[in-house]
């Protein structure tokens, strides 16, 4: 008989078997709602699928007063646009750093001990600075972003530089190549693969920064909202609202995985 | 004629450790001196000392006469076992690479007439190891024989004074291996090289070679193995019909020894 270890699947049955559980926990919760819903027709902790669905229609047709935008739509742009601007910021940080660090063991003696003590330092912690520093705007929410997920991926990338083989920096020497050259010609783009990847693992932890800060300090945001409405136990708005968010997250995982696949074919076991 | 290298009084230490001791010799121009030793005998500290990875404790190393800096650079080409070529590179990018460094400082790319020249350069050089049909495939697509086919290309693109190999072809399989033997017979003659070549395999080293190094302990210290350091205990200059001294065989305890056969270099 074949292994558990050893059964492959198809591609068909693969997305078959994963969607399984998915549909498994709906199940489960469309019972446990009916079940509360029984006892107390009022019930706000599991919404039933109804209502959720007019929540939805909610969001998606009523403006937000201060910015006559659509709710979902306004707090949507304004979280990727403190997302984008903070991750923006921490991969080019990093980017840089990283590169810095891995190739030069003097920047590495130098800098090192910083990025690892700034590391350590929990950024959620830092927010009550980074409000009374730069106030209560867009600036502190994407620093609190930008400082939380920058010293990982510099650390992240500045050992992955340094692990690059030593053959092939005494090949690029011997073949004339200076430190500059050898930087960006040998070091950066074995380094750029990584970089996604780095990003890729980042992205959880700023999605914590950011719904962290807008609920702290907002007036829109999805991570605003969802604490607004919080207050009335609106489970019927917080639970699509969430759903959005690992959708979007989702999203940008599988954009990324899609830019270094076609970036750099080289990395993803040779295929032009 | 002037030595291309010499070593005068070679040390290489590591704080009590010594690895080298006594060395010294010279190479001379277009000679293939193929380098054999047990394991832990300096062989690769001897390349590295060639290549500039690594400077001496004590000695001089003279290339063309002059005192050679402890730096790599391009009048040293070198093949290692594994990592000589960038993987991020197709074979044709890795074989520029040498020509964009010397051309481009800043940008180490180059554009329009000098990357057509370029690459009409490299495309010659890979022709040269075989490599004609296999421009734009990527290191991670090629066998093993392939990339060092690519490695040496790419090295001796710069027309290196020494050309260094560093157990080039042991990790290959023994038909490839004599395919590798052939096509490095061949660059060493037609383009008149200087090729300093460490391997584990004896009857590589002399089918190969023109010189045979072999690098070993002289003394022993049984209570302090690492106080004596490996020195050249063989120098031989081989003709076609020279046969390994038994004792550097007993010493090596090598199991596949060079047949008659295999002695014959068939460019030679």
């Amino acid at each position: 008989m074949t292994r558990l270890v050893d059964i492959r699947l198809g591609r068909g049955a693969r997305l078959l078997l994963g969607a399984l559980p998915i549909v498994a926990l709906l199940f489960v919760y469309l019972l446990a709602s009916e079940a509360r819903h029984l006892d107390n027709p009022s019930d706000k902790v599991l919404p039933t699928f109804e209502a959720m669905a007019q929540a939805i229609r909610g969001f998606t047709t009523d403006r937000d007063p201060s910015t006559d935008r659509i709710i979902l739509v306004a707090d949507t742009l304004a979280s990727l646009y403190r997302l984008g601007i903070g991750l923006a910021i921490a991969t080019a940080t990093a980017l840089v750093l990283g590169l810095l660090l891995g190739v030069m063991p003097l920047a590495r003696a130098i800098l090192g001990p910083m990025v690892a003590v700034i590391a350590v330092i929990p950024p959620v912690a830092v927010l009550p600075i980074l409000f009374i520093v730069l106030g209560l705007d867009e600036a502190s929410k994407i620093a609190l972003i930008a400082i939380g997920i920058a010293p990982f991926m510099t650390r992240d990338l500045t050992s992955f530089v340094a692990t690059l083989p030593v053959e092939q920096s005494v090949k690029a020497q011997t073949l004339g190549a200076n430190s500059w050259q050898l930087s960006i010609r040998v070091a950066l783009p074995q380094l750029m693969p990584r970089l996604i990847e780095a990003l890729r693992l980042s992205m959880g932890p700023a999605w914590v920064f950011l719904i962290a800060s807008e609920a702290v300090a907002s007036d829109v945001g999805l991570g605003y909202r969802i604490f607004l409405v919080r207050r009335y136990f609106a489970m019927d708005i917080i639970l699509p609202y969430v759903a959005w968010i690992s959708l979007l997250a989702i999203a940008a995982d599988a954009l990324l995985l899609f830019v270094s696949r076609r970036g750099f074919p080289w990395a993803h076991g040779a295929g032009r | 004629m002037s030595p291309l290298l010499e070593m005068r009084n070679i040390w290489v230490e590591y704080g009590d450790k010594i690895v080298l001791e006594r060395v010294s010799l010279e190479i001379a121009e277009r000679s293939f001196v193929a380098v054999v030793g047990p394991s832990g005998a300096g062989k690769s500290s001897f390349l590295r000392l060639i290549l500039g990875q690594e400077a001496p404790s004590r000695g001089q190393v003279l290339l063309d006469g002059r005192t050679m800096r402890a730096e790599c650079g391009p009048d040293r080409g070198v093949v290692f076992q594994r990592y000589s070529v960038f993987p991020h590179l197709t074979a044709l990018r890795n074989v520029m690479f040498g020509i964009e460094c010397a051309q481009a400082p800043f940008a180490a790319r180059l554009f329009g007439a000098q990357r057509r020249a370029a690459r009409e350069t490299a495309v010659g050089m890979l022709a040269a190891v075989g490599l004609e049909h296999s421009l734009d495939v990527y290191p991670a697509q090629m066998s093993g024989g392939m990339q060092q086919r690519l490695a040496i290309a790419q090295a001796l693109v710069k027309h290196p004074r020494i050309l260094l190999l560093d157990e080039p072809f042991g990790a290959l399989d023994p038909g490839i291996r004599l395919d590798m033997h052939a096509l490095i017979t061949r660059l060493w003659q037609e383009r008149g090289l200087t090729i300093v070549m460490v391997t584990h395999d004896i009857g590589e080293a002399f089918k190969l070679g023109t010189r045979v190094l072999a690098f070993d302990k002289r003394r022993h210290d049984p209570h302090a193995p690492h106080r004596f350091g490996a020195t050249t205990t063989y120098d031989l200059p081989l003709d076609r019909k020279t046969l390994p001294p038994q004792a550097l065989v007993d010493a090596l305890g090598v199991g596949d020894l060079p047949r008659p056969d295999l002695l014959r270099r068939p460019f030679a």
